[in-house]
């Protein structure tokens, strides 16, 4: 009898030792995570695409905001007769392009995509985005440090969520 | 296996198109099957282009990007016969990795 109640409390004292231990471990972790995110980082922007607002995720993908200009030349169709399929395209004129990235407004993420621009590759992309419904899509570039902007209306008659 | 990724990369002078599809599923783990349940999501995170030992293009994607995604862009620097790098990672651990000539 005594030899079985004996080992009980140690061994429940040493689970809820390790519980802690892990519970803490795991607590650290985004907070460890946080600063190694820069605009330039090579890593996959995890925390951007999290973002479900636009100014959110701009902030999370460069942590600076964008200003409109002519020399982002957003090519997206008028209408999408299906949110699925919305073929979307950019090209710029601006030099010393290091990135381009695509947000459509109300997505449940409003990041769509975001590129990365070598020196020696042209500042132009085109893609394919799904859009939730009717709302603004926005290219950013990002050029010599600077974050430039084109946005456009698409209207959307079938969603690209599904069902 | 037949390659998910299907590259064009066409030589034009000084400047390399490049047009890619890939057949991926690209769920955004928001929509329900016919029974109800949620499809979790499972898409491309990046895509990356390699030439003569350079990135070219990094592509990182989140879950608007299209089913089956399209690609094209441009670069310079290449010439026709050279090697196209293209490989992929998704957010379950899967991958694939093709390589193209530049025609």
């Amino acid at each position: 009898m005594t030899t079985t109640t004996g080992p009980h409390p140690t061994r429940r004292l040493i689970l809820q030792g390790a519980a802690s231990v892990a519970l803490l471990g795991l607590g650290n972790l985004p907070f460890t995570a946080a600063p190694a995110r820069a605009a330039a980082n090579d890593k996959y922007p995890d925390e951007a695409f999290k973002q479900k607002n636009e100014a959110d995720a701009i902030k999370a993908l460069y942590g600076k905001t964008a200003e409109p200009s002519d020399k982002v030349k957003l090519d997206a169709p008028e209408i999408a007769e299906n949110g699925g399929v919305v073929p979307i395209s950019v090209t710029t004129t601006l030099d010393k392009v290091t990135s381009i990235s695509f947000f459509v407004a109300e997505n449940p993420f409003a990041l769509a995509a975001s590129y990365r621009i070598p020196d020696g590759t042209l500042p132009s992309v085109a893609n394919r985005l799904k859009m939730a419904k009717t709302t603004n899509v926005t290219a950013l570039v990002e050029a010599d440090g600077k974050l430039y902007s084109a946005t456009k209306e698409v209207k959307v008659t079938v969603g690209g969520c599904g069902g | 296996m037949a390659s998910s990724i299907r590259v064009r990369a066409t030589s034009n002078g000084d400047i390399t198109e490049v047009q890619a599809l890939i057949q991926h599923p690209m769920d955004t783990g928001l929509v329900k099957d016919s029974k109800g349940e949620v499809i979790p999501a499972h898409f491309i995170q990046q895509l990356k282009f390699e030439c003569n030992g350079k990135d070219v293009f990094v592509a990182d994607w989140g879950t608007a990007v299209s089913k089956d995604p399209y690609v094209k862009f441009s670069f310079k620097g290449a010439k026709k016969g050279d090697e196209l790098k293209i490989s992929w990672t998704d957010n379950k651990g899967g991958s694939d990795t093709t390589t193209a000539k530049i025609a």
